[in-house]
């Protein structure tokens, strides 16, 4: 059936209304904002000739990424003939640590590490855009586009499931493996560009030095009142 | 009414992210509010967590170019 006058006033209003958000994770997902500007205009024009199978238009926004993330994935497998080295079943079988996330805040918290000040706050202060966007870029693809569906876009773990055609439970597994891959890649970008040069390492044969950063480190875990 | 039941800080470390992705049903959601007013360590964790999420948030915000809705603004008059 043609869209009438009036579909077509909804589609363009509700197409500027998620354009910011389609362009940011497109631009996530590709990592060049020439193939994201692609990928969105493509993303338009699939969702205009499908419009008129979509029966409920409460969900034209989630159909949108969901549309989205479909020709992105067609994109990767288009490309499949260069492999990616870092596929997601590479990373499972490679990381030795899959059973134990990363936490930038537990590394911030390590008893031999002492600290001037919040640890948290100045690693959240050094932390910059660039940073960020280095890491959810390192992402596999799998993993990114749960990350950033979740993170960068707000989706719930069902939508997120509804849009990749796959259980909750494998989004809830792929957002952990990537929250702690991403967290991994922050600390080491951290280290690498010295922004953790406020860790000072207790000198092993300094007891003084010992006792003053477990205590420091027993302060920050105490259990009690917030 | 019930009293709220008192979880372990494994537990709420647990549910962490999905306390702050607002995905625990209401009843895990009580109690980890519980926990959190009553464990210091659990509240710092958290609260770096959270802060940590709202930069990620910030990164998805990305304003269209103009090339891209002028290139739209043409693709929908062709429809």
């Amino acid at each position: 059936m043609e869209p009438s006058a009036s579909d077509r006033e909804y589609f363009e209003r509700a197409v500027a209304e998620s354009l910011d958000g389609l362009y940011g994770a497109a631009l996530r997902l590709c990592r060049d904002s020439s193939r994201a500007e692609d990928l969105v205009a493509e993303t338009v024009m699939r969702a205009w000739s499908h419009f008129g199978a979509l029966r409920d238009r409460q969900c034209f926004h989630a159909w949108l990424f969901r549309i989205l993330t479909n020709l992105f994935f067609e994109e990767c497998r288009r490309q499949a003939a260069t492999p990616n080295p870092a596929s997601l079943d590479a990373m499972v079988d490679d990381d030795a640590e899959s059973d134990a996330p990363f936490s930038i805040f537990e590394k911030l918290h390590q008893p031999f590490l002492l600290w001037w000040g919040a640890p948290e706050r100045e690693f959240l202060n050094c932390l910059l855009r660039e940073h960020l966007e280095r890491a959810i870029a390192a992402l596999p693809e799998a993993f990114r586009a749960v990350f950033v569906l979740c993170e960068l876009q707000g989706f719930s773990y069902q939508e997120i499931a509804d849009m990749l055609e796959v259980p909750v439970g494998t989004v809830r597994s792929r957002l952990a493996r990537a929250r702690s891959v991403l967290q991994r890649a922050l600390w080491e970008d951290a280290q690498a560009a010295g922004l953790l040069k406020s860790t000072v390492t207790a000198p092993s044969g300094d007891k003084s030095g010992e006792a003053s950063t477990a205590q420091a480190a027993a302060g920050r875990h105490r259990h009690g009142p917030a | 009414m019930t009293a709220v039941r008192k979880i372990s800080c494994e537990e709420a470390l647990q549910h962490l992210y999905e306390h702050l992705d607002h995905a625990l049903n209401a009843t895990d959601a009580v109690e980890m509010e519980h926990h959190l007013e009553t464990c210091r360590a659990c509240f710092s964790r958290i609260e770096f967590e959270k802060q940590l999420k709202e930069r990620l948030a910030a990164i998805g915000r990305e304003q269209a170019p103009e090339t891209l809705r002028r290139r739209l603004r043409e693709l929908l008059r062709r429809f």
